[in-house]
Order: C-alpha cells, then structure tokens, then sequence
C-alpha cells in the first residue's frame, strides 16, 4: 500500500517522509484490551465506536510512547487489566513499531511490579534493549494530545494549565522534565523544612539555591517555547481562532527585566524573605510554580476562559497545531497528534480545516469519535476503524 | 516446606541490596549446596568481618584499624581532603587512583522528606577537620543528584568561616563519550565549565 502510494503521488511520498508514524501497535492487558494487534500505514486513523469501547484506551496506550504518565495521569497498577472479580492482575505493555525518516524502530514499555516491593515501575524497550530511562523515547518520538478532561483547562486552576505548559515544552526539550522534577523535590523539602520549623538556615539556603536554579532553567524554557507558540500561531489565518499566549508570574516578568542569573538570585532573596510567610502558609510565595498561562482570542479580545465551549476548543487547537507545526520545523517531522472526541464542538469549517491541516503537517492524527459521519473530510485520506467492547475492526 | 533456619537464612539474604524473595531463596539453596567452598568459607568471612572492622573516627571509612589505613597513610597528601555521600564513592575514586589526598565520609545527604538532617551526617566533623591548619583544599564529589547538589550547597555554606578553599568536581563529558548522545544539562554544564587548552 504504502509502495503504491510513493508511485502514483510525489507529494504523498514527501509528507510520509516527514511523518513519525505508528505503523503496528500491540497491547497486552492494557485496561480493557486482553490483546491487541493493529497494523496501519502512516496515515491518520479515526476510531469510532459507542461511549466505552475502547477508543480513549487506545490512545492512553500512545500516550505511553512518549516519557510521562500518559493522557489520563493514572497510577500505572490501574491500568492493568482485571479480570471481573479477579484479586490480581497481569502487568500491562505496549509495543509499537514507528517509522519515520530516519527508519524503522521499535518502543516497547509497560508496567513492572518489583518483586517483593510496592514501589512500580515503567520499564521502556528500545529494539529490543533496555532504555536508560522513559526520558529516551523522546528521542524517537513526540506526542501532542487533547482529550475531554481538557475542555475545563481555561476555567480550572492554574496547576493544570502548568502541566499543559510544560507538555508543550517537553517536545521541544525533553529534559525540561528533569527539571520539573528536581525543582518539585527541592520545593517539597523547602516545605517540609519549614513545616518542621526547622532554623537551620544553611540548608534553606541550599533548597532555596536549587528552586532559584532549577526554577529560572523552567521559567526561561517556557518563555521560549511561549513566544515560539505565539508567534507560529499569530502567522496561521483560517477558520481557527487566533491566540495570544502571555505567561504571566514573577519569575517569569523579571525574566523578560533582567538576565537569568539576576533572576536566580531575585528568587533566593523573596525566598529568604518569605520564610516566615510560608511555614505559616505552607508551599512558596515565589518561584516558577506559581505561572500561569494567560490566553486571549485576539479577534475578539476576550479571555478564553470567558469563550464558548467550541471557541475554546478551537483555541487549544490553535495552540497545539502551531506546536505541530513548529515541531515539524525543527525536527523534520511532524509529531503524533492524539485528538480524543475533538471533532464533534467543532462546526463544518473547522472541522475541513483541521483536516486539511493534519494532512498537510503530514502528521499522524489519531481521532476518536462516537459517530462516522463527522470524519466524513477525511474518507480516502485516512485509515477508518470501528471500537466495540474492545476489538478493533477496520471498516 | 523448610525448617526454621533455612527460613531464617533465606529472611536474612533477602534484605542484602539487589535481592528478592526469589533470588534470596535461589541464593541461600546454592550456599547449602557447596557448603565446604561457599558456605563455611562465608561464615568465617562475615565472622571475622563482623568482629575486626570498624568505622574510622575520623573519616567515616571502613576498615580493620581506627583511624583507617588512608587516615593513617604516610604517603596520603594530608592538605586535601575530599568529602563523599558513602564508603562506595570513596572506593570509586580510590579505584581511580587519581587522588592521594585523604577522604570524609558524610554517611549521606540531607533529606527532609527522609528526615536525614545535618546532625545524621557527619557535617560538624568535617568542619573540625577543615580547620586543621595543614588542610587546604576541600574537594566536594557528591553525585550529581538533587539531594547531593543540596548537601554540597549547604557542606559549602557550613565550610565558610574557616580558611580552607572549597572546589567540587567537574560535570561535563565523560572519558571517550561522544557530544551526540549527552543530554542538554550535560553539554550545558560542560560548556560553562570549560577550559582554555
């Protein structure tokens, strides 16, 4: 198939060229999936199917291709498959074969219970070899995802807009994520310390140096990727709205005053200072925690957190075809694209122009949806399965 | 299925590091199969071990006289010393056979979430130490985690009122590695420590 397609169009053969594409996945006791075996082309994949069949499973099991707790965060014991009424359960993995320009290989990961222990693991394979880490698989591959749970992101509080800060920045520089975790363990001592009423004030020095070091190395990756964001998406005129993306915190505003080292030390200064503050507050008054993302429909000059449904929606697509698009650019291809149940709030215009757009990034999209006729666009350009009670079948 | 001791034995090795349940049984049953090589000789060993070795008062090493054979050494450079998380470090650097100075074992690193504090390791030790006056030099080889960062940082600060000057080692690219495979801290690290040639 994928032969006869590079005869006939020249075109087609370029944007597969440039495409990460999943090309077999296959599950093992991942949530309701027993076994699962899907072979596909690099080519997008719309999985419809009734409310509980499977479709968001398959998608959480993508999402375990890149480092991280996958789409729905869950605790990786959950995700094993129970059987109904059964005490234990069998450890999960997935397994995909990806093929991109640089050719073809094979990730591996799943669930593994050390013996005798309760703390677990996610074991990661590559071709066949044990990886150092989850942080390795971003090398091969990088996943962009928006699911339901996302929909609330503009109204919630700033914790998880964050969270969605720092995914945007994980595919740019995958070791933002290791200092995202450093900072998060010093900030947790710092609290402790302080909890403690510790006064010892050496070693809140020494907590305070890693959340002003760690903390400014975040502030300044996400005010990077921010403002690459911003502008990509600001070139980008369609039927999607047009965002404005500001983050807005101390640390980050004395970043765009003054030069990082400046900052760090600004930083351990208000921490010193607050000290008191916070023992009595618990957590910190100051520091790359407390950011937030502010994004404004430019056309309408309105907050998106004051916008329908739809329009934030289409907002947060904005923002996750740009980081697509940007991501192409630097890297040559174009990351996965997992887009849960996104179509449906989005009107006829939108909708051909997503995927116009997802064909021409040439970027392997997965959509789910209940119902076939909303994917109606995309009929020849993509591969079609049906999702009952977990088995997969091709329509 | 077993009496009591081979239980006990079997309870025993599943505690040592790296061992579970299963290996701790599969070990213990290969101890009683080659009893005259393996198991009376390990006796003897743990035995002996149990009674002669000691942790030097002064650096925190292991070894069978206090203070140890490198404290004690004639030859060790008495103006150096270079402080590590644990007796495992200071045997790493002694493979290398790099530094002839004299070490301090801090017994591990501050961790509030833990509650390991600086009066569990052997801080106010080595500040003593350091005021010594034929000390000179302070080398910090704690691992390059967050925890050791944080204890070096605050080792560092406690070491700030006597004469001594403080250096830590180098991160950056390791021995025959190739620029391709660093990670971005690495490289960064390893470009703002680099040297003019």
């Amino acid at each position: 198939m994928s032969q006869a397609v590079s005869a006939v169009s020249l075109p087609a053969a370029s944007a597969a060229e440039r495409r990460a594409a999943v090309v077999r996945l296959s599950l093992t006791d991942f949530r309701c999936y027993a076994r699962l075996r899907l072979d596909i082309e690099a080519q997008p994949v719309v999985l419809t199917g009734p409310n509980g069949a499977g479709k968001t499973n398959l998608l959480e099991a993508l999402s375990f291709l890149s480092p991280g707790r996958g789409l729905r965060r869950a605790r990786l014991a959950e995700i094993d498959r129970r059987e109904r009424g059964a005490d234990t359960a069998a450890p999960w993995a997935v397994a995909a074969v990806l093929e991109s320009g640089r050719g073809r290989v094979n990730l591996g990961t799943g669930h593994e219970a050390a013996e005798g222990k309760s703390t677990e693991r996610r074991v990661v394979r590559i071709d066949g070899h044990p990886a150092r880490g989850q942080k390795d698989l971003a090398q091969y591959l990088s996943l962009v995802w928006l699911t339901p749970d996302m929909d609330r992101l503009f109204m919630e509080g700033s914790s998880s807009r964050r969270r969605f800060v720092d995914r945007l920045v994980y595919g740019f520089h995958p070791d933002h994520a290791g200092e995202v975790a450093a900072y998060e363990t010093v900030m947790r001592e710092r609290g402790r310390l302080l909890a403690d009423g510790s006064a010892d004030a050496a070693w809140l020095d020494a907590l305070e140096d890693g959340m002003a070091r760690h903390g400014v190395a975040i502030a300044a990756a996400r005010a990077e990727v921010i403002r690459r964001l911003d502008s990509a998406a600001a070139e980008r005129t369609g039927p999607f709205p047009v965002p404005r993306l500001v983050l807005t915190g101390e640390v980050d505003a004395w970043l765009g005053e003054m030069p990082a080292v400046a900052v760090e030390d600004r930083v351990r200064d208000a921490l010193r200072a607050g000290r008191s503050h916070d023992a009595a507050q618990g957590g910190a008054a100051c520091g790359a925690h407390r950011t937030d993302l502010l994004v404004t429909y430019v056309a309408k000059d309105r907050p998106a957190r004051d916008c329908s449904t739809g329009e934030q929606k289409a907002l947060l697509l904005s923002i996750l075809l740009a980081m697509a698009r940007e991501l192409r650019g630097e890297r040559g291809e174009a990351p996965l694209l997992l887009l849960d149940e996104v179509v449906a709030h989005l009107d006829g215009a939108r909708r051909a122009a997503l995927f116009d757009e997802i064909c021409d990034l040439g970027a392997q999209a997965w959509l789910t949806g209940t119902d076939d006729e909303l994917f109606a666009g995309l009929r020849g350009r993509a591969r079609f399965f049906r999702v009952l009670d977990a088995t997969v079948m091709p329509r | 299925m077993t009496g009591p001791e081979i239980e006990t034995l079997i309870q025993l090795l599943a505690k040592l590091p790296g061992l579970g349940p299963r290996s701790a049984r599969r070990a213990a049953l290969d101890l009683l199969k080659k009893r005259e090589t393996l198991l009376k000789p390990l006796a003897e060993a743990l035995d002996l071990a149990a009674e002669r070795i000691v942790t030097c008062t002064t650096c925190g090493n292991l070894d069978t006289i206090d203070p140890c054979s490198i404290c004690a050494g004639a030859k060790r450079d008495v103006s150096q010393i270079c402080v590590v998380e644990e007796v495992a470090d200071l045997w790493a650097i002694e493979r290398s056979a790099a530094f002839r100075g004299r070490y301090h074992v801090l017994g591990g690193v501050l961790s509030a979430l833990d509650g390991v504090g600086p009066e569990d390791l052997s801080i106010a030790r080595l500040v003593e130490r350091a005021s010594a006056s034929e000390v000179k030099e302070i080398i910090l080889a704690m691992n390059a985690t967050v925890e050791g960062q944080t204890t070096a940082h605050y080792v560092t600060d406690r070491l700030a009122g006597t004469q001594v000057q403080v250096t830590r080692l180098a991160h950056g690219v390791p021995v025959g590695g190739e620029l391709d495979y660093l990670d971005d801290g690495t490289l960064t690290a390893a470009l703002r420590a680099r040297r003019s040639v």
